[in-house]
């Protein structure tokens, strides 16, 4: 069967690509636009290394298909920051060292910052519980706990 | 192999016309968070695959004879930002949002939690005690079936070829009236309910329970409603002599199986511990409505 034809926009931007019925909006962003900040994990919901915003809610994007995605818009890891600019969630990654592989990190930027655009005063647990979404094997949570927390106290001042 | 096939009609209609015409397996896509797993697991291999996210019936939440109707494809999150129904039914709606996580909300649906019949499931029992009923569209018209009726063992439904749940209606409640949800996991968030209990009460103006609904979850091949759990409450003060005899019942009725998740043994006296504290969590909420 042929590949079915898909237009979305993309952080922005309208993109057309092809995809099978079997792909999913991760296996389109990495595979078929080059988009490799979303990591795939588990690919099956659990560990939210894929997340991203659809239509500006956070998901899954190995929960995806990349069928569904006719008209609907996306945005990723690659619009987080502004040009050479980080937001201010990455530089406080980089400043509290909130990661080690890496692999979670993308996941966790993503889902922290929608957090922090619906709650621009988050309490810890209301972060944890937010980001318990969100797995990373290194760290054991607390650095990037503090990183989120930091990031929301810097984001209500400025 | 037949390749698989991808439609997202917009209408009830042409979503069973689609259904009926389709030869072999079918799968509805909804919030697609137990199926996109159960794909790439290669444990189901389809023919069709019907999206029912763009047909605005299963999509919107709407009032009704004093109740709220919610489209089957409604997901968790639209759910937990609905004031009205976050009012009436709390209980309905704290069992929702314990499914998953926020990336897994802004997808699932209570439609798909339903039909995809986990005995674990989650807003089943709660909607079991809700006295929630279930709008299925087919090749033969429409009917209206109590929620309990849906699910009939593990991963299998009373639903014939051709149809489908389009929304659950939740009705309309009486004054000092309150439900609520309780599952056990042996973590904060994340898993899969090792015992579920869901408990829906009307107190009358002398404080008595009038009327009760009690619905287990995980201790049988499917969500169970315990009459008799709701008959200890019913004609109390919902006293402690009424909630040991809720507790009794409620282990009496379940029949768990044993696995990693927990133990039959466990499981039994867990079922009357959770029904007593959910039945507690919703006299609270009712003595405050």
């Amino acid at each position: 069967m042929a590949k079915i034809h898909v237009t979305a926009t993309v952080n922005g931007d309208e993109v057309e690509f092809l995809c099978e019925l079997e792909e999913t909006l991760l296996d389109v962003l990495r595979d078929e636009l080059h988009l490799t900040g979303s990591k795939e994990g588990c690919a099956s919901g659990d560990c939210g290394a894929c997340s991203v915003m659809l239509d500006g809610r956070l998901v899954c994007a190995c929960l995806v298909l990349g069928v569904e995605m006719e008209g609907r818009s996306v945005e990723t890891i690659e619009a987080m920051a502004a040009g050479d600019e980080l937001h201010p969630l990455q530089q406080k990654f980089l400043e509290h060292a909130a990661l080690q592989c890496g692999i979670c990190t993308p996941g966790i930027l993503v889902a922290a910052k929608a957090l922090l655009e619906k709650k621009p005063d988050p309490t810890e647990t209301e972060v944890r519980f937010w980001l318990a979404g969100n797995l990373c094997r290194c760290t054991g949570y607390d650095k990037i706990i503090r990183a989120v927390l930091d990031a929301a106290a810097e984001m209500r001042v400025s | 192999m037949e390749q698989m096939r991808y439609e997202a009609p917009d209408t009830v209609d042409a979503a069973v016309a689609l259904l009926v015409g389709a030869g072999g397996e079918t799968r509805i896509l909804a919030g697609g968070t137990d199926l996109l797993v159960q794909l790439r697991a290669e444990w189901i291999e389809p023919d069709l695959i019907l999206d029912v996210k763009k047909i605005p019936e299963l999509t919107e939440i709407s009032k009704e004879n004093g109740g709220f109707r919610i489209g089957a494809a409604v997901t968790g999150a639209e759910l937990g930002e609905h004031l009205g129904v976050k009012k009436a039914w709390p209980g309905v709606v704290e069992a929702v949002e314990l499914i998953g996580s926020v990336q897994i909300q802004s997808r699932a649906t209570m439609g798909g939690n339903l039909c995809n019949a986990s005995p674990a499931a989650d807003s089943v029992p709660a909607l079991i005690a809700a006295g929630a009923t279930a709008a299925i569209a087919g090749p033969n018209g429409r009917r209206e079936i109590p929620v309990e009726d849906v699910g009939t063992g593990p991963g299998r439904t009373c639903l014939a070829k051709g149809e489908i749940v389009t929304s659950i209606f939740l009705p309309s409640r009486p004054a000092h009236s309150g439900d609520a949800y309780l599952r056990f996991i042996p973590r904060t968030e994340m898993d899969i309910a090792v015992v579920g209990a869901g408990v829906s009460l009307t107190l009358d103006g002398g404080g008595k329970c009038s009327a009760a609904r009690v619905a287990l979850g995980a201790v049988a091949e499917r969500a169970l409603l315990v009459d008799a759990a709701a008959r200890a409450l019913i004609g109390t003060p919902v006293d402690d002599a009424a909630l040991d005899n809720l507790a009794k019942a409620a282990s009496a009725a379940a029949r768990p199986i044993d696995d990693k998740r927990g133990t039959k043994e466990y499981r039994i006296k867990v079922s009357g511990v959770l029904a007593r504290r959910a039945a507690q969590a919703a006299l609270e909420r009712a003595r405050q409505s």
